[in-house]
């Protein structure tokens, strides 16, 4: 079992959204997270999925994915060097007490903080998996009140050098 | 010249050469009806919807064809979904017209209102709600495209009736460009080398082959293959007739229900051909002991198809008609100087060894009706020179077994769904093709019942349908399973309270038949055929006759009960 991200490429048409998560529901794939938003190309769309299983499962889901008619394409960007980026909003606790821990964690891990109040701060965080797992690690002890994720969005790397 | 949504639909149906369709009328569709008298594609009223989309499947499926089927919105489009998913199961080109609410009402729980669309996707090729009018033309184009490229399938469209009343200039799109979908038809050459090679080298190579060879009808192809380099066939139930049944290289069908020659050709071989077939589940059994020692080549238009149950080593993603076409023109410039015949004797002599020391046979007390045997005689009065359709279960399997299907398209029967309730339908739309063809359906006396209402549509269109029931009074085929798997437990299966078959038939305005003693089978069925009007002849055979061999569920293929 490996996590494999895949970008695809759809027409933007009504019910596309639909028909690549009924694929994935009917035919028992697990999506972990799924991205769309429009391209710069007219009536083009572009999923990041993040999907787990082993390879036959994986190449299963990328045929599939393929047979679609809407599809234009799917790359697995696991195979290739690629940016991963996703972004959280979290909300803590942040009594006086603790408030200046916090802005320093943030400061370390150069977050942005997007809401104040007496006793909460909001975080925007944006970065690969790695580091939104530490952040959200360490803020956890503070108590985390609410968090919302859009799940990844990637890109291929434009150079695929191996050093 | 500006038309509405309702007359462009007719229009665009007579571009696509479209000369009949199945439906039946209501108001999300009357639009579209109320055009009909003026058009020249001619509408076969059912009297259920389940009847339309079956009758269209059968006509693509005689015919080779695109079947077309129109129905109305709500009930009218559900009523279609058991047929749309045995369509698809069997990779059927059907395309599927539903009525919709007007647009402004849809998504308020209108009358007759559902989303069809979403409750076929996952069992439709592609589906299309029309929203707007001028997407009207584009979108039927690409759906007869959809259903007939690639892996053909059903593709469905859903038409509000607002869109069926506005009008638009007639401008059908003579050709279809759709970026996202460009089927590979041509096969890899390099792979296709490969395979012949290993062909050369093989001692002990088999054909087995599905449905697809007969989309892309390419039986020429892989008879030429067969014959000429000597190499054994055989076939899943939906590719029977793709190769001479009456051959003595087709070894028959292979798995659950397979012959005992084929399913030991699939344990020996060294190479196995796998064209357009999909290692269902019927017919590997058990897949970790699935042709052990073979090279698996595979040939399929679909590449999901490929490394899906079993690990393939030669992959091929290509049209069958196209791959075997390359494949023939590789190894014929060799068939001077290399002796396929030869090279293949021991393997087919071994192979025919099989066939001769457990044959397809049944034991015969001379007394009750065996309905393999009804199966035989019915081979034999027609010589072959039949369209077959079936409905599901054991009548299924011994019309698999005992009719030889010498050309492709003459089998007409839901393989991948097994739906009761399709053969008679089915003929229906094939008899609608091929008026003057003998169409026959053997039926079982439980799954001639989920149709039946099409006898109407069969005797008011003069459609000479031959309904051949093999009656055991059984729900058969689960019958048999409760036997040897479930201790006789004979739940909800015996089905001794019926219809009387005969009177029903003539209650319709055809002509029924009873055959209740083995000397009256020829005879009754003889005269069936001549009749020229749809006949329903009841057999009433062996109760408790089962379907053998038979490789239990999840057994490896060479676990077989034999007679
Ligand atoms: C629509 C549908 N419902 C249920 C089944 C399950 N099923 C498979 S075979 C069979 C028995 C069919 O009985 P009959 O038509 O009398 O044929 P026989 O097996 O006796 O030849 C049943 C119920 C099915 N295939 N299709």
């Amino acid at each position: 079992m490996s996590k494999h991200t895949l970008s695809v490429m759809v027409e933007n048409e009504p019910g596309v959204l639909s028909r690549v998560a009924g694929l994935f529901s009917g035919r028992g794939f697990n999506i972990m997270s799924l991205n769309v938003a429009p391209t710069l190309e007219k009536g083009v769309s572009l999923m990041t999925i993040v999907a787990e299983g082993d390879d036959a499962i994986i190449e299963q889901i990328v045929k599939q994915l393929r047979k679609l008619i809407p599809t234009i394409k799917v790359k697995d960007l696991t195979e290739l060097k690629s940016v991963e980026r996703e972004m959280v909003l979290v909300k803590v606790n942040a009594e006086d007490s603790k408030r200046a821990e916090i802005l320093r964690i943030v400061d370390i891990f150069r977050c942005k903080v997007v809401d104040v109040s007496a006793d909460e701060l909001t975080i925007e965080i944006t970065g690969d998996q790695g580091k939104i797992g530490a952040i959200v690690n360490l803020l956890t002890r503070f108590g985390i009140k609410e968090i919302a994720r859009t799940g990844n969005v990637a890109m291929q790397r434009s150079m695929q050098i191996d050093l | 010249m500006k038309l509405t949504g309702a007359q462009i639909l007719l229009k665009c149906l007579e571009e696509e050469g479209v000369d009949v369709m199945f439906g039946f009328p209501g108001g999300a569709v009357i639009d579209i009806y109320d055009e009909i008298p003026n058009s020249k594609v001619e509408h076969i009223l059912v009297r259920h919807e389940q009847g339309a989309i079956h009758a269209a499947d059968g006509y693509a499926r005689a015919t080779g064809g695109v079947g077309v089927c129109l129905v109305t919105s709500g009930p009218g489009a559900t009523n279609t979904v058991t047929g749309i998913a045995t369509a698809y199961a069997d990779s059927i080109p059907v395309v599927i017209f539903t009525g919709q609410v007007p647009r402004p009402l849809i998504g308020n729980d209108a009358f007759q209102e559902v989303d069809i669309v979403g409750i076929t996707r996952p069992c439709t090729k592609h589906n299309y709600l029309v929203q707007d009018i001028k997407d009207l033309q584009t979108i039927i184009k690409q759906a007869f495209y959809l259903a007939r490229s690639g892996r053909p399938g059903p593709v469905l469209v859903d038409l509000p009736k607002d869109v069926q009343q506005q009008t638009i200039e007639f401008d059908y799109p003579k050709e279809v460009s759709m970026r996202s979908y460009n089927p590979t038809k041509e096969p890899h050459i390099g792979q296709v080398r490969k395979v012949a090679k290993l062909l050369k080298k093989a001692k002990k190579p088999l054909f087995y082959t599905g449905g697809g060879v007969i989309t892309s009808a390419a039986h020429e192809e892989l008879t030429w293959l067969g014959q000429k380099l000597n190499i054994p066939v055989t076939s899943t139930l939906m590719g029977l007739g793709a190769f001479p049944g009456d051959d003595g290289l087709f070894l028959g069908m292979l798995g659950m229900h397979g012959t005992y020659a084929a399913n030991m050709a699939v344990n020996n071989c060294d190479l196995l051909l796998a064209v357009g077939a999909r290692f269902d589940d019927r017919v590997t059994g058990r897949v970790d002991s699935f042709a052990p020692g073979a090279t698996i080549v595979h040939i399929d238009v679909d590449p999901t198809s490929i490394q899906k149950n079993v690990s393939v080593h030669v992959p091929i993603v290509a049209d069958c008609k196209s791959a075997l076409a390359a494949l023939k023109k590789e190894t014929e410039a060799t068939l001077g100087d290399f002796d396929w015949a030869g090279a293949h004797k021991e393997w087919v002599d071994e192979v025919q060894g099989w066939s001769a020391e457990h044959p397809l046979t049944y034991k015969d007390d001379g007394k009750s009706i065996k309905p393999q045997y009804v199966v035989e005689k019915i081979y034999e009065i027609t010589k072959g020179d039949a369209i077959i359709a079936t409905e599901v279960g054991q009548n299924q399997m011994w019309a698999a077994q005992f009719y030889k299907y010498t050309r492709p398209n003459t089998l007409l029967t839901s393989g991948g769904l097994g739906t009761m309730g399709y053969g008679f339908p089915a003929a229906m739309g094939a008899q609608r093709a091929f008026p003057d063809k003998l169409v026959i359906d053997i039926a079982g006396d439980g799954s001639i019942q989920m149709c039946i209402q099409e006898m109407m549509t069969v005797v008011c269109n003069k459609l000479p349908v031959k309904i051949i029931i093999l009656n055991n009074g059984y729900l058969g085929m689960v019958r048999q399973w409760q036997e040897l798997f479930y201790e006789k437990n004979y739940c909800s299966t015996c089905m001794d309270a019926q219809p009387d078959f005969v009177k029903l038939a003539e209650a319709y305005g055809a002509v029924g038949f009873r055959v209740t003693e083995k000397k009256d089978v020829e005879k009754t069925l003889r005269e069936a055929f001549k009749v020229d009007k749809p006949v329903i002849v009841d057999i009433r055979v062996e109760k408790e006759e089962n379907v053998y061999p038979m490789v239990p569920a999840g057994a490896s293929l060479t676990e077989m009960l034999l007679v």
